[in-house]
């Protein structure tokens, strides 16, 4: 099949979808319906096309669509702070590193082989339908409200900040992180440094 | 929306990064579905905070997450560049030596 064809009617299904999952959203659950049908589309879409795409750049785009897309649902879940660490550090932080690493490593773009890729969709597929029966039955006992129970979704930005600081909840977890970010930076930078005999010894004129 | 529907978008995202990491021979594919995996997660503890009990212990779980993946990315992006530096490859198969 011609490349360009696949192309346009990878993105025509892709948009089919997403159109499809709105309106399905907007039918049965009204305006919160249409939101989730957004968002969800936008996460699952983002990573499908990352799967899709023979180009990084575009993986790693497309990514953006999964990390807005899961702020989004994190928004719904009325959690607005995850949704805006979420933005700050995944679309901003994580997807500039792997645009770096983009950057830094050579295209490959004959490595992309769709019978692979549909042999994995098969097979993590297949094995999540093997043990579908099971997680419902997992479910089946957790302890969850139905939606219409739930209270209104207030902000808690300051209960976490206390949470975060209070001596008996996450003040060591706390401080561990701290230290772990620490610790990770000045790994990276040293485990990605130039060694010096790496550099050729210059011409002496 | 109740908590199946997000626990189905959280479930389809894990499997996708799954099918992300052991369909693509390059290492860049692999962290992208760890992303994916994480993000996976993510959506679980939250909606599970959100309609369970009203505690927070879910969200502060997905911060962590979130704080752990951000050292992660930075750490394995230095080891990809010294993976490539060293084999001039980014194909996972073909770093198969720890030093030369």
């Amino acid at each position: 099949m011609d490349p360009k064809l696949q192309q346009s009617a990878f993105y025509a299904v892709l948009a089919l979808a997403v159109l499809a999952a709105i309106g399905g959203g907007l039918v049965t659950h009204g305006a919160e319906g249409m939101a989730f049908g957004l968002f969800a589309s936008f996460t699952l879409g983002g990573s499908v096309m990352c799967i899709w795409e023979r180009s990084v750049v575009r993986s790693a785009f497309s990514l953006m669509a999964t990390f807005m897309g899961v702020a989004g649902l994190f928004v719904l879940l009325g959690h607005d702070f995850l949704a805006m660490a979420q933005i700050l550090i995944y679309v901003g932080g994580i997807l500039a590193l792997l645009l770096f690493g983009v950057m830094l490593t050579p295209p490959d773009l004959t490595e992309r082989k769709l019978t692979r890729v549909g042999g994995a969709v098969v097979f993590v597929f297949g094995g999540a339908g093997l043990v579908w029966n099971h997680v419902q039955n997992a479910t089946r006992s957790l302890a969850v409200l139905p939606p219409e129970e739930l209270t209104e979704a207030t902000t808690q930005d300051r209960a976490i900040g206390l949470a975060f600081l209070h001596p008996e909840q996450y003040v060591v977890a706390f401080e561990l992180a701290a230290f772990l970010l620490t610790v990770a930076l000045v790994a990276a930078v040293y485990i990605a440094r130039r060694r010096t005999e790496d550099f050729e010894p210059e011409e002496v004129a | 929306m109740g908590v199946e529907a997000y626990m189905a978008v959280a479930g389809v995202l894990f499997a996708l990064g799954i099918v992300c990491i052991i369909s693509r021979r390059n290492i860049l594919y692999v962290l992208m579905g760890v992303e994916m995996i994480l993000n996976a997660a993510n959506i679980n503890f939250v909606a599970f905070n959100r309609f369970g009990n009203g505690g927070m212990e879910g969200r502060m779980f997905a911060i962590f997450v979130i704080i752990l993946a951000a050292a992660e990315a930075a750490i394995a992006l230095a080891i990809v560049l010294n993976v490539f530096h060293l084999f001039q490859s980014v194909r996972p198969s073909e770093a198969d030596i720890l030093r030369d």
